[in-house]
């Protein structure tokens, strides 16, 4: 499923358009942990957080991560912003809790594994 | 001539909720004196209410008492404050209770937050929510320990939860670090395998007791000419001859 899809599907706003939302996402990952993410998280799953520090990007990038979704209306700090613009990796918020926001993940068919 | 003076840096008392309600400064003072420990941080959860209690009864048997604190960031990573002066500590946890998350302790949850006097009479709670955590970011929190002066000492980084690595992966480089602490969990020889990227910032170790029986279970060396906290500076800084054992 392409990121584009979700994202317009579930109304989730894009902190930096410029990323590339064409991207294929494989599974989704779930965590607020960055230390699971890097042992758990796989190539191209989207990864749901209240995260916001710049250590998410790396994260991100390190585990070649298809984007972010920070929820509860949480917004990226700035230097994690411009960091993610520099090596990008989309970051998408959205009003939703993690538990809402993921179980429409699941519904159109996404999985962790 | 540099002399070495054994530090317990981490050391929580009964206003801390997780803490025994035995931690009383009375009790922490004389287990302390007693396992000969020179300089000990009193460092609650983001309160220095017992700082300065602690410090005048350990006057009295000699022991210097290093005002502290323990902040919990926005991303859940704890950050110990320590400082020179109790105002400038009193500063920041003026700073911390702006910050700290809206609501109050719920004892049966977390446990009591105890405020005592000399002879273990309780003088009241703290209402605060201790446990919680600021909307402070580790980045935030280190530049306001250092506008008043204070020293920034990351947590028990060996720890998974609480822990800066285990929270935010690993050290952002931005973070000025005065010191990193290494858990009673770990060996110097096993954190040398596991954080020997970080070797650059000097190292600690400290008990973290939140009993009475935990107290002094790891201890830092320094080698300085005082047991002060401009001496421990230097220390940490390895400046004038001064150095830290561990």
């Amino acid at each position: 499923m392409k990121l584009q899809e979700i994202i317009d599907s579930l109304s989730l706003k894009v902190e930096n358009p410029s990323a590339d939302l064409n991207r294929e996402v494989k599974g989704a990952y779930v965590s607020d942990m960055l230390s699971d993410v890097m042992g758990n998280a796989k190539d191209g799953f989207l990864w749901i957080t209240i995260q916001v520090h710049i250590n998410t990007i790396a994260v991100a990038s390190l585990k070649n991560l298809s984007g972010i979704i920070l929820v509860n209306s949480r917004v990226p700090a700035e230097d994690t912003l411009k960091k993610a613009i520099e090596e990008n990796i989309p970051i998408m918020t959205t009003p939703l809790p993690a538990f809402d926001l993921v179980g429409m993940l699941y519904s159109l068919g996404l999985r962790c594994r | 001539m540099p002399v070495e003076f054994r530090a317990d840096l981490h050391i929580h008392t009964c206003l801390s909720p997780c803490s025994e309600l035995t931690m009383t400064p009375k009790r922490i003072v004389e287990r302390a004196a007693s396992l000969g420990i020179n300089i000990m941080a009193v460092c609650d959860h983001n309160t220095v209410e017992h700082v300065e209690l602690t410090s005048t009864i350990a006057k009295k048997k000699g022991i210097r008492v290093i005002a502290g604190i323990e902040i919990n960031s926005s991303e859940e990573v704890h950050i110990l404050g320590l400082f020179g002066e109790l105002t400038d500590a009193f500063k920041m946890q003026a700073i911390v209770y702006e910050h700290l998350q809206p609501g109050e302790n719920d004892e049966d949850a977390f446990g009591m937050q105890v405020l005592v006097n000399e002879n273990e009479e309780v003088l009241g709670f703290n209402k605060r929510l201790l446990i919680g955590a600021t909307d402070l970011s580790v980045n935030r929190i280190a530049e306001l320990i250092h506008s008043f002066n204070g020293l920034a000492i990351a947590s028990h980084i060996d720890r998974e939860g609480f822990g800066i690595i285990g929270q935010l992966g690993f050290i952002p480089e931005g973070v000025k670090f005065d010191a990193l602490e290494i858990s009673y969990r770990t060996s110097r020889e096993k954190a040398e395998t596991l954080y020997g990227l970080y070797s650059h910032i000097p190292w600690i170790t400290s008990s973290d007791a939140h009993r009475l029986e935990d107290i002094g279970r790891k201890t830092t060396g320094f080698l300085m000419g005082h047991s002060t906290f401009e001496e421990l500076r230097l220390a940490l800084r390895g400046a004038e001859g001064r150095k830290v054992i561990f």
